[in-house]
């Protein structure tokens, strides 16, 4: 019985670690998508790039895994800024289909320049030699790098509920989320908000990318491989909700790892499953905003 | 009263355009002529030609879904693995009779359009996405899962398919096959062209462009969604079976999202909505890629992605649409990605 039980809480511990990782990767899409009803395939990449630029700061640079996500988090974000300002200008006002097919263009151009860039192999960051090893106590063996990557993330995630919900800032995002028009009207500048937000989201898909190297390898096809797993954790949540994806992340996550032990062979079966009937019973999301 | 006033001439314009869809004109005959000249000139590439008039079959399919009905599925993959793995199944255990092999994959695929149709069509734009999407990795999954039935990761092979009409053997080069699939991609064109055109398929393009309004107007919207997407899922099928039958395997691999991906990406080439977009998409596409992947995989997938970006920016009519969209014709309405969302 205690066997049994500390298996469980050492796989819902391993899947909210994961969890933590996807709301970190998702939680920019969740606003575009909410905004600006852009259906953005590309938004993983970010993460892949956020992922690659760390990796060239440890291998050229001599940085240390922590000392590379701020050169990942700028670099990221001025790509993603100057993306913004060109590509993604032709995407508004083109129907859905229309920004999927431009996105995953966009996916595929970034797929291509990683591989040229960086070569086809899977990589992972080296994890700094304090943070490797175990806590064990009551048969319960957890990783300490695990236990960091939901500590740094959960910071995060209290540090974007505050700028969202406290912040001058927040409230004029969350305005726009809820009724852009209305936003527009109130002397909101919707379209700015939502290329900074846009910014910030790609740098924190960065973080995502640049942490979650132990869960989510990098290699050329990150992009897409992890692309279905973030637009279903923002489809999950609901759009525009930033609460939504946090709570469907960490569900994902943990169905998922739950999944993948119950029937090792089924793969992400389970939690296909379970998306479906959420999705069939609320077909909005699980909080969205009505 | 003789001759028709200013006003009512763009009305007649729009009849006889209407009559002009259910005729045979130059491109009919010039589309059915390069395919079967292609097997005289270029004989050393019937494989090749095969694969390409499968994938012709498929990205139709998709037209009547997307281009047509306006459901933009990312799921249509699974009709085509589904449809491939009823026929392998049906081949493997039951006959090899290749003809009925190919109306099993299309009753299983049409079977599945009809049950997942409901539950899809509930919905709209990111969620329906997220549903065809969900749909197919858990078809996935239960492929890798399920070995008895499917074989897993290997996929279903080792059946041997009859001559067709007990006259036709199929051959290593391919010249059965090649000819095989260019009639039944003919048969589907026909059947395409007569819904697309028929009363039903005129509706159906009303609920594309004004969901609302076609319900005002007392159209049962819902049946004849799933009316169309049960179609095109059965057609997918029969690509699907056609490629099982062809090249004696079926794999995981069908059922991935860059099948409906890559058959989106010959659409928007060719251009949606209008038949021969799928026939000139696919074909540039499946034939580029094939030379392309061959030289250098990765730069081809550089050139592919930025070639999507600028088509969807430049030539959201594809390049079936080009002439209206530089004003060379005019008459027919197209139907471009860049009508503005909501």
């Amino acid at each position: 019985m205690g066997d049994f039980l500390s298996t469980w809480l050492a796989l819902t511990f391993n899947g909210i670690a994961f969890g933590m990782i996807l709301f970190l990767i998702s939680s920019g899409l969740t606003v575009t998508l909410g905004v600006m009803r852009l259906v953005n395939l590309s938004h993983c990449g970010f993460a892949m790039i956020g992922g690659y630029i760390a990796m060239a700061a440890v291998d050229y640079l001599g940085f240390g895994l922590l000392a590379s996500i701020p050169v990942a988090i700028v670099g990221t974000m001025l790509i993603a800024a100057v993306i913004e300002r060109t590509l993604f200008q032709w995407t508004y006002g083109i129907t859905e289909l229309g920004q999927i097919l431009m996105t995953f263009g966009l996916t595929l151009v970034m797929v291509a320049m990683c591989n040229i860039l960086f070569g086809p192999l899977l990589h992972a960051l080296p994890v700094p030699h304090w943070l490797t090893g175990n806590f064990q106590g009551g048969g319960i063996v957890i990783s300490v790098y695990r236990c960091f990557l939901i500590v740094i993330s959960g910071l995060i995630a209290i540090g974007i509920w505050y700028v969202v919900e406290r912040t001058d800032f927040g409230a004029r995002l969350r305005a726009s989320v809820d009724n852009p028009r209305m936003a527009r009207c109130a002397g909101i500048n919707v379209r700015q908000i939502f290329s900074l937000t846009f910014t910030v989201g790609c740098g924190l898909a960065a973080v995502g990318g640049v942490l979650g190297t132990q869960m989510l390898p990098l290699e050329p096809y990150y992009a897409l491989d992890y692309l279905i797993l973030t637009l279903i954790v923002v489809a999950t949540g609901g759009l525009g909700s930033l609460q939504g994806s946090f709570y469907a992340a960490l569900l994902i996550g943990v169905i998922d790892t739950w999944g993948r032990y119950i029937l090792p062979a089924g793969g992400g079966f389970v939690m296909y499953a379970i998306v479906l009937a959420i999705l069939l019973a609320r077909p909005q999301g699980l909080f969205a905003r009505a | 009263m003789a001759t028709a006033s200013p006003e009512t001439r763009p009305a007649i314009a729009n009849i006889r355009s209407a009559f002009a869809a259910h005729r045979i004109n130059l491109v009919d005959v010039g589309i059915w002529v390069v395919a079967i000249g292609a097997y005289f000139v270029v004989p050393t590439y019937l494989s090749l030609g095969t694969t390409v008039l499968i994938m012709i079959l498929f990205t139709l399919s998709l037209d009547l879904a997307v281009g047509y009905g306006g459901i933009d599925t990312l799921g249509q993959g699974a009709f085509y693995g589904v449809g491939g793995y009823a026929a392998a199944f049906w081949a493997l255990n039951v006959t090899g009779e290749p003809i009925s092999g190919l109306v099993v994959g299309a009753l299983v695929a049409g079977l599945l359009g009809l049950v997942t149709g409901p539950i899809i069509l509930r919905t709209r734009g990111l969620t329906l996405i997220m549903i065809t999407l969900a749909i197919t990795s858990m078809l996935h999954e239960f492929a890798v899962t399920a070995k008895s039935v499917t074989g897993g990761d290997d996929g279903l092979t080792g059946y041997h398919i009859l001559p067709v009409l007990g006259l036709f053997h199929f051959d290593i080069y391919f010249r059965t096959a090649y000819f095989y699939c260019l009639a039944v991609l003919a048969v589907a064109f026909v059947v395409a062209r007569i819904v697309v055109n028929s009363p039903f398929g005129l509706t159906v393009r009303g609920i594309r462009e004004n969901p609302v309004r076609m319900r005002l107007l007392g159209v049962r919207t819902r049946n004849r969604l799933i009316g169309l997407f049960t179609l095109s899922g059965a057609m997918a099928g029969v690509a699907g079976a056609l490629t099982a039958q062809v090249t004696g395997l079926i794999g995981v691999d069908t059922l991935t999202f860059l099948v409906s991906g890559n058959a989106l990406i010959g659409l928007i080439l060719g251009g949606f909505g209008r038949l021969y977009g799928a026939f000139l998409g696919a074909a540039l596409f499946y034939i580029f890629s094939d030379r392309a992947a061959a030289i250098n995989p990765f730069h081809w997938l550089l050139g592919l992605g930025i070639l999507l970006i600028l088509s969807v920016r430049f030539m959201p009519n594809g390049l079936t649409g080009l002439p209206e969209q530089l004003h060379l014709f005019r008459g027919k309405q197209g139907s471009g990605l860049d009508r503005s969302g909501p």
